[in-house]
């Protein structure tokens, strides 16, 4: 295939993915904006059975919408960004996942400010991208994409929580990982001194079996208020699982737990 | 030919058929449900175009001097309708206009009561619940209610109360309290002294499902000792005009410990937040209205706070 012919294939399948979700608004799609800004413009596949999006038909709570990638093949998923198109910072989070990992679906919490496509986009060991669609109706009501409880998420800042699950098959295990922290988004201002609070969000999230990583999370703050992910993976044998989080002020969290049996 | 009938029908039905609330107050219904008390009832609902967001419950104290209103509406024009429905019934000041919390069915009127001067009172937390959340519901609700919004102004409260307070208006006192995070981070309750009148916002949802904006867990223990405030009847932020009191919050505190019970079990089982929406409290569906707009909404946030308990 010439170059021209594969970036006019691309724009083709964009235009394929983008309008396979349907879209309510007459706005104009964001996702090729996006493809050229968080993809740098390169060929997006179809999902291929490489990767698929479970998204709830609607955000029922704008602040804690459940978003889970899975992966048919794990051995050849390098990477993985959920990426909400109509948020004000849509990259929710990037995940890179260790070699021998074996994640085969990751779970995490998204805040969905209005009606959006969502796009899970895996990238395989070749260096392919390939991406799934959803579309989500935007929460009714009094929902908003913001804390519930801002004094009580500062307090708790930093704490951590490990699960672990009896995993769907066998040889396989899969847990949960809870960071407590507000996520504030900045874009809240004062309504009487118009100050905007300043941003302060985990950016990055590193998961550890033993010394092997399991995945680590690059994010924004598209993802929920205390970031909670929950994913199977391959064990290594090793007696700990390890978590090092950091946020954009300079906090470190850290955690380590003995991996615990299925509860 | 048909169609072109029904174009020319249809401005015609938009002019002699006005919204429910009609800015002259003609249509708007102020009950006087205790002396000096008026309550106007919501329709239970999802706030519309069509309703003008005219969903929640509103009142008003009338004192020797003063008034005090409890919650302004929806819309300018509900909150417009409501002012000069009052002023039917009374050319006193209106001194303070409480905001029993941030949601926008109970502040997009604010903007109407701004030229009485009135001072606008809140729970100590409302001036930052409108700076989060402000912007968002304003651009939300213009994709909703379309026009039905023009004119909505954020207006924070410049009173504000930390834990109680006592508004004097003349020969009649208001007692306000405010509480911890509970259906949502800043609710506020106002008792009229003289008639023990309790305004509870949505602190009570009588037939509306309730709506856990805030904490569960918090939810429940304010409805704990809400019921131990002493009041003859009380004003619930959603329901019924006014309901006996504290009998009116046992289907509530029902419905919160099912969802808390259900939760727990839930999360024990190793569930995901994204199957429990679909399973807990389902029994409840038959109770309440709006159930399918709101029960999986605080399934799920009710999910993300519980499964932080135990080690």
């Amino acid at each position: 295939m010439s170059r021209t012919r594969a970036a006019r294939a691309a724009i083709l399948l964009a235009a394929v993915l983008a309008s396979s979700a349907r879209a309510e608004t007459s706005a104009p799609d964001p996702w090729p904006g996006l493809v050229t800004d968080i993809f740098q413009g390169r060929e997006i596949a179809s999902a291929d059975g490489i990767v698929s999006l479970d998204a709830p038909k609607r955000a029922e709570d704008a602040a804690i919408a459940p978003m889970t990638l899975r992966f048919a093949d794990p051995a050849k998923v390098k990477a993985a960004t959920l990426v909400i198109d109509q948020n004000p910072m849509p990259m929710a989070a990037r995940f890179t996942f260790g070699e021998k990992a074996g994640v085969d679906f990751i779970e995490t919490r998204v805040r969905v400010n209005s009606y959006t496509n969502v796009h899970a986009a895996a990238e395989t060991r070749d260096g392919r991208l390939h991406a799934d669609v959803k579309f989500v109706k935007a929460s009714g009501g009094c929902s908003a994409p913001a804390g519930k409880d801002p004094d009580e998420a500062l307090a708790n800042m930093g704490k951590m929580k490990y699960r672990a699950f009896k995993a769907a098959a066998a040889g396989r295990r899969e847990a949960q990982i809870m960071i407590r922290h507000p996520n504030n988004s900045g874009l809240q201002m004062d309504p009487i001194t118009h100050a905007y609070t300043p941003a302060h969000y985990v950016d990055s999230v590193e998961v550890w079996q033993g010394d092997e990583l399991i995945f680590r999370m690059e994010g924004g703050i598209s993802l929920s208020e205390d970031p909670n992910f929950r994913f199977s993976y391959a064990p290594n044998g090793a007696k700990t699982m390890r978590v090092v989080a950091h946020d954009n002020k300079g906090g470190v969290y850290t955690g380590e737990w003995p991996i615990a049996d299925a509860s | 030919m048909l169609r072109y009938f029904a174009a020319l029908i249809a401005p015609l039905a938009a002019f002699f058929c006005p919204g429910p609330a009609a800015a002259d107050g003609a249509g708007f219904a102020l009950t006087e449900i205790a002396p000096g008390v008026y309550a106007h009832q919501g329709e239970i609902s999802l706030m519309t175009r069509e309703n003008l967001g005219a969903i929640a419950n509103l009142g008003a104290i009338v004192g020797d001097e003063a008034v005090a209103v409890i919650d302004t509406g929806g819309s300018l024009a509900q909150g417009e309708a409501f002012l000069a429905a009052l002023r039917e019934k009374t050319q006193k000041p209106i001194r303070y206009v409480i905001n029993t919390h941030a949601h926008p069915d109970h502040v997009f009127g604010n903007g109407a009561f701004v030229e009485t001067g009135a001072i606008f009172v809140g729970h100590k937390n409302l001036p930052r619940a409108l700076g989060v959340r402000g912007a968002h519901y304003l651009a939300a609700f213009r994709q909703i209610m379309g026009d039905a919004l023009d004119g909505v102004t954020i207006v924070a409260p410049t009173l504000t109360v930390a834990d109680s307070a006592t508004l004097d208006l003349g020969g009649r006192e208001i007692a306000l309290r405010a509480w911890r995070t509970a259906h949502s981070e800043a609710d506020l309750t106002a008792l009229d002294a003289k008639t023990g009148t309790l305004f509870a916002g949505d602190l009570l949802f009588l037939r509306h499902v309730p709506v856990v904006d805030g904490s569960l867990l918090g939810f429940l223990d304010v409805a704990d000792r809400l019921a131990g405030v002493k009041a003859e009847r009380v004003v619930p932020g959603h329901g019924p005009l006014v309901a006996p009191w504290p009998k009116a919050l046992d289907d509530e505190r029902a419905y919160l410990t099912r969802l808390t019970a259900g939760l727990r079990a839930a999360i024990k089982n190793g569930e995901s937040v994204k199957d429990a929406a679909q399973t807990v409290g389902a029994e409840e569906r038959g109770k309440w209205s709006l159930f399918d707009d709101y029960h999986a909404r605080n399934v799920t946030a009710g999910f993300a706070e519980l499964e932080w308990e135990g080690p």
